[in-house]
């Protein structure tokens, strides 16, 4: 088939723009799960997309190709160009102008006979529709709530839907579609508005969580109706990918590291887990509706007091205390800002004018060591009560002071 | 509902726009080929209006001219308003001062209780607080009309300031949940909106003082992949204009390139890898680590 810049599954370009984004060092030989001319043709699509952030460079391995865009800098997050690329047919388009010209306001009633007839005029007949193509087009815009189908005797008449006037949410939608989740639907909303000069840049703004907003979208149409799901789901330890039954509860979302995570219960282990949305693949919003919804939520939400990130209790297991005190100089208030900020499940006091005291008890105590690792210089004492997590955190630190060539004790007393 | 779908395409909304443009007069070819440029993507000029002007999708005639009666239009897609209805109900909505009635009977696509932003800073903006919404709205008008404004404000010492610049847009971040106000025209470039007390236009000439520089500057991290840190530090830092590059021994290098005045920040991004990242360079940054950890080492630990 020959070569088009639109796609008709967007699995396949995904993984290939994580890639390319997130890491950038694969050589074109690297991407060996695919045949090479799919990742010529994949590479090809998104240098289309994102022409001005593509990056090229030659190393001994071959030709790298990368993506590289300060998000810091840029009113609108460009991959959500991926999602309009899907493919269409010379009906698909043909037809969606001219039923949107024949319906042109809400007040047009017709049947699928009266709509084959006008758009068979309008047309001149340079491309005809047969009633099963007409009908299958309508039904799918009724799903997608652009047009309605209401019964009147034995006749279904066709209208468009109503719609929303937008024209004064120009800087809503550009501020939502780029904090909000699923902001690509944001992005759809702005392409309808006339092109303005937006006002709002995005400090902290990962990107690339845009590819999985498809997934994302499904996890909340299934949790709005409490049904189960089914989807693929890679394990990064057992490196394979398993297909899930899950019962959505939650999306979780880092405002520090990219992630975003789909909280699930399944019923097969009887757990609720953490899913990486950029792990999951064709999922499906099953009939199957979750009695126990509320309770599963519940249960998630009283535990949030325990979660540092996204680790859930493990049955048998206990609560993980971890404790430490840090030093404050009489001009440091912005470390207790920090701390209080920043403190999540987490309590603060204060031992006497220069330490203060953080205490919490939490499901996975080592999720916590980049955030304590930010203390870095001013850790007088730090405890957890389980013991080999504590040995690795200090074990971590040696290896730091040796990295570092940090010698024993300096004089320079705090 | 389903978000991968052409409706929502580049091609549907670049054909709705030479459609649009092909019922004024005058509108030459040329013009049309301009417009796929601007609109579409970089290959799309060898399809979009070959396929109008072949017939393969009869939208225009032979002259180019409409085939269709009507500027081309169409409904917001049920998935579109239930976004739509989620944003009207988030708490920065306030900000917009906007009615979102025609939504009612809509339901959202998601809620406060369907998600939860679980590293999100606790000391964000308070959005529903009247003094900042006036002044975000007084701001963003100052902004569009391209006029100078005059604030004042506590510092982050706390002492009462008052300043005047060009007003150049927000900057929001979901980690910290503040908006800052990019000045142009004075010393310092960003403002915390939470701090103006009160704003007005200023129509006073001043000189325009440059900002403090806001250079970038490099770093040059050492990745070794232990404990998953080459996914974590990869995705951590993307944000970031970077360039990764894999070493012979299986260690991979990352160039990142960030504003000086976000220095303390990133220092502090790059200390929590503990010893998954090594500073290579500047000299100046692996200096600011050294300092840390000898303080830290002082400290017994």
């Amino acid at each position: 088939m020959s070569y088009s810049e639109l796609i008709k599954n967007f699995e396949k370009v995904r993984a290939y723009m994580r890639d390319f984004y997130v890491y950038g060092f694969k050589s074109r030989n690297e991407f060996n799960a695919k045949s090479l001319r799919s990742y010529d043709d994949e590479r090809r699509r998104i240098e289309s997309w994102l022409g001005d952030y593509m990056r090229f460079k030659r190393t001994s391995e071959g030709k790298n190709v990368f993506i590289s865009i300060d998000s810091r800098n840029i009113h609108e997050n460009p991959f959500y160009k991926a999602w309009k690329s899907k493919t269409f047919t010379d009906g698909d388009i043909t037809l969606h102008f001219a039923i949107f010209d024949i319906l042109h306001s809400p007040e047009i009633h017709k049947t699928l006979n009266e709509l084959i007839e006008d758009i068979d005029c309008l047309l001149d007949s340079k491309i005809s529709f047969d009633e099963s193509t007409l009908r299958k087009k309508l039904k799918e815009y009724v799903q997608e709530g652009i047009i309605k189908a209401e019964k009147k005797g034995r006749k279904i008449y066709y209208s468009r839907s109503l719609t929303i006037d937008i024209s004064n949410y120009q800087d809503v939608i550009d501020f939502y579609s780029e904090v909000a989740p699923c902001g690509v639907i944001g992005s759809f909303l702005k392409d309808k508005l006339d092109k303005h000069d937006g006002i709002f840049l995005f400090k902290h703004h990962y990107i690339t969580q845009a590819i999985d907003s498809e997934i994302m979208v499904k996890a909340f149409l299934a949790m709005s109706e409490h049904h189960y799901i089914t989807v693929k789901g890679y394990h990064r330890h057992q490196k394979e990918t398993k297909k899930l039954s899950l019962v959505p509860l939650k999306i979780y979302i880092s405002a520090q590291n990219g992630r975003q995570y789909l909280m699930a219960y399944e019923e097969k282990t009887d757990k609720i887990n953490s899913y990486r949305l950029d792990y999951l693949t064709d999922m499906q919003i099953e009939e199957k509706v979750c009695l126990n919804f509320e309770y599963l939520r519940q249960k998630l939400n009283d535990s949030e007091k325990y979660m540092w990130g996204v680790s859930f209790w493990r049955k048998d297991e206990k609560l993980e205390r971890v404790e430490f005190d840090i030093f404050v100089q009489n001009d440091e208030d912005y470390i207790i800002r920090r701390l209080e900020r920043e403190k999540r499940c987490g309590r603060v006091y204060k031992i006497d004018d220069k330490h203060y005291h953080f205490v919490a008890e939490v499901f996975d105590a080592r999720e916590m060591f980049p955030w304590l690792r930010t203390f870095i210089s001013r850790i007088v004492k730090i405890n957890f009560s389980n013991n080999e997590t504590e040995k690795l955190f200090k074990d971590d630190l040696k290896k730091m002071y040796e990295i570092y060539e940090i010698d024993e004790v300096e004089d320079e007393s705090i | 509902m389903n978000l991968f779908n052409e409706i929502y395409s580049v091609y549907y909304q670049t054909v709705a726009k030479i459609i649009t443009e092909a019922f004024k007069d005058g509108v030459r070819e040329k013009d049309l080929e301009d417009l796929v440029m601007k609109e579409a993507f970089s290959e799309s000029f060898l399809t979009i209006l070959p396929s109008l002007k072949s017939q393969r999708w009869p939208l225009l005639d032979d002259d180019l001219k409409p085939v269709l009666k009507h500027i081309p239009s169409m409904p917001l897609s049920t998935l579109e308003k239930r976004w739509l209805k989620a944003i009207s109900l988030d708490p920065r909505i306030k900000l917009f001062k906007l009615d979102f009635s025609s939504l009612n009977g809509i339901e959202p696509l998601f809620t406060a209780e369907d998600y939860r932003i679980y590293d999100q800073y606790n000391d964000g903006d308070k959005y529903d607080d009247e003094r900042y919404i006036n002044n975000f709205n007084m701001i963003k008008k100052a902004i569009n009309e391209d006029r100078a404004i005059i604030v004042k404000m506590n510092n982050r010492h706390g002492e009462f300031v008052k300043l005047h610049f060009y007003p150049k847009g927000f900057e929001y971040s979901l980690k910290d949940d503040k908006i800052r106000i990019i000045a142009e025209g004075c010393h310092y470039r960003y403002f915390n909106l939470a701090r103006i007390i009160e704003c007005d236009y200023y129509d006073e000439d001043f000189s325009n003082e440059k900002y403090r520089d806001d250079k970038k500057k490099e770093l040059q991290l050492m990745i070794y992949d232990g404990r998953n840190t080459l996914e974590r530090a990869m995705l951590h830092f993307a944000h970031f204009e970077k360039e990764a590059e894999r070493q012979d021994d299986g260690n991979y290098l990352l160039y990142l390139k960030y504003y000086e005045y976000d220095e303390t920040e990133i220092l502090i991004r790059v200390l929590s890898f503990g010893p998954y990242i090594k500073v290579i360079e500047p000299d100046s940054f692996i200096k600011l680590i050294k300092e840390r950890l000898i303080k830290q080492r002082n400290c017994e630990l």
